[in-house]
């Protein structure tokens, strides 16, 4: 029906399961928004562990390595942040999009419930 | 994200079933709406429906503050009941459009792996096929044999399953006799008139292929615009 359902965003957000239910801390990451060119549709995601393990994709491959930092930030501290790249803007010396788009992606750690052991 | 919440997505998920991830995108508050839910009453109401419909996820301005859905909707399917000439034609636009295909005729003549190469085939009568894979709301059902001991029951099957497309074919004539045994059937005139016949879009459509495409573009015009504008 759209993009958003491709068989590569169920396997990540089976991933994401599966990992967190083998009890590895787990950060989910999604493209919420793009403007331009973007190489990843708004609802891709990236599931990223502890150690920095992750599976899937938010962009080309461009952005990644930054998201996979932050989001170990994000399952230390337990807080949701929401990050953006473009490669107009000041972080474009360190990481963006080689595509001249812009995309916002949140963070979000998987928490397993108290009452879930 | 809380883990039982994902458990719930990916059950959706495998199970043809659908549902809204809502995530408060400040503070991270999370909530799941399932597309069986009565969700009328719900700020988002309006919204949640179109996204059903549209099956794409976005982010979205509300009082409350941004929003992020993430919507998971069964991929688009297509029954056809009967395997005739229309639907060798049809098969493979339906693919190529994106459609998971299913054709179901009892005539084993009719239903041949040479006829339908590589296509999910069920050459067995629609009531025992539809038992085993029901229709649903994602399911687009085209009943094409002309014969109404085939066609019938995979059509007010369709009207009670809520496909989002229900085509028949046969003329105006035959339309009006099958409207005739779907009324003695207990349908009211709101449930038949959500049946596309004479099936498809008006282009004149003449040949077995060209009906095929009138037929895709009435399915896709469901999908794409609510099932009113089929």
């Amino acid at each position: 029906m759209s993009q958003d359902s491709t068989p590569s965003t169920l396997d990540i957000l089976r991933t994401a399961e599966e990992w967190s239910k083998a009890g590895r801390r787990v950060a989910l990451a999604t493209v919420i928004d793009t403007w331009g060119s973007a190489p990843r549709p708004v609802g891709s995601h990236l599931v990223i562990d502890e150690d920095g393990n992750f599976e899937g994709s938010v962009s080309g491959g461009c952005v990644e390595g930054a998201v996979v930092s932050e989001a170990v930030d994000v399952i230390d501290t337990g807080k949701p942040t929401t990050l953006e790249f473009g490669v107009a803007d000041e972080t474009a010396w360190r990481v963006g999009l080689s595509c001249g788009g812009r995309i916002q992606v949140y963070v979000e750690p998987v928490v397993a419930s108290p009452a879930a052991g | 994200m809380d883990l039982s919440l994902l458990s719930d997505l990916n059950r959706i998920r495998s199970s043809r079933q659908a549902g809204i991830l809502i995530t408060e995108l400040s503070g991270g508050a999370q909530r799941l709406v399932y597309g069986t839910d009565d969700f009328a009453s719900d700020p988002l109401a309006d919204e949640l429906a179109r996204r059903f419909r549209s099956g794409k996820s976005g982010r979205l301005e509300t009082d409350g503050g941004a929003v992020f859905l993430t919507v998971c909707v069964p991929p688009p399917r297509l029954v056809l009941i009967g395997a005739v000439h229309i639907t060798q034609a049809l098969v493979p636009m339906a693919e190529v459009a994106g459609f998971d295909v299913l054709v179901i005729d009892p005539r084993t003549a009719f239903a041949t792996e040479e006829r339908f190469p590589g296509t999910v085939l069920e050459a067995e009568w629609p009531e025992d096929v539809l038992k085993e894979r029901p229709l649903d709301a994602y399911t687009a059902l085209a009943a094409v044999t002309h014969d109404p001991k085939i066609d019938d029951f995979p059509l007010q099957a369709a009207l009670r399953a809520g496909c989002f497309y229900i085509g028949a074919l046969g003329s105006r004539k035959t339309h009006a006799k099958r409207l005739e045994r779907f009324a003695e059937a207990g349908f009211g005139p709101e449930d038949v008139g959500r049946i596309d016949a004479p099936i498809g879009l008006d282009i004149g459509a003449a040949s077995p292929a060209e009906i095929a495409v009138a037929v895709l573009g009435s399915v896709i015009s469901a999908l794409r615009k609510g099932p009113e504008a089929a």
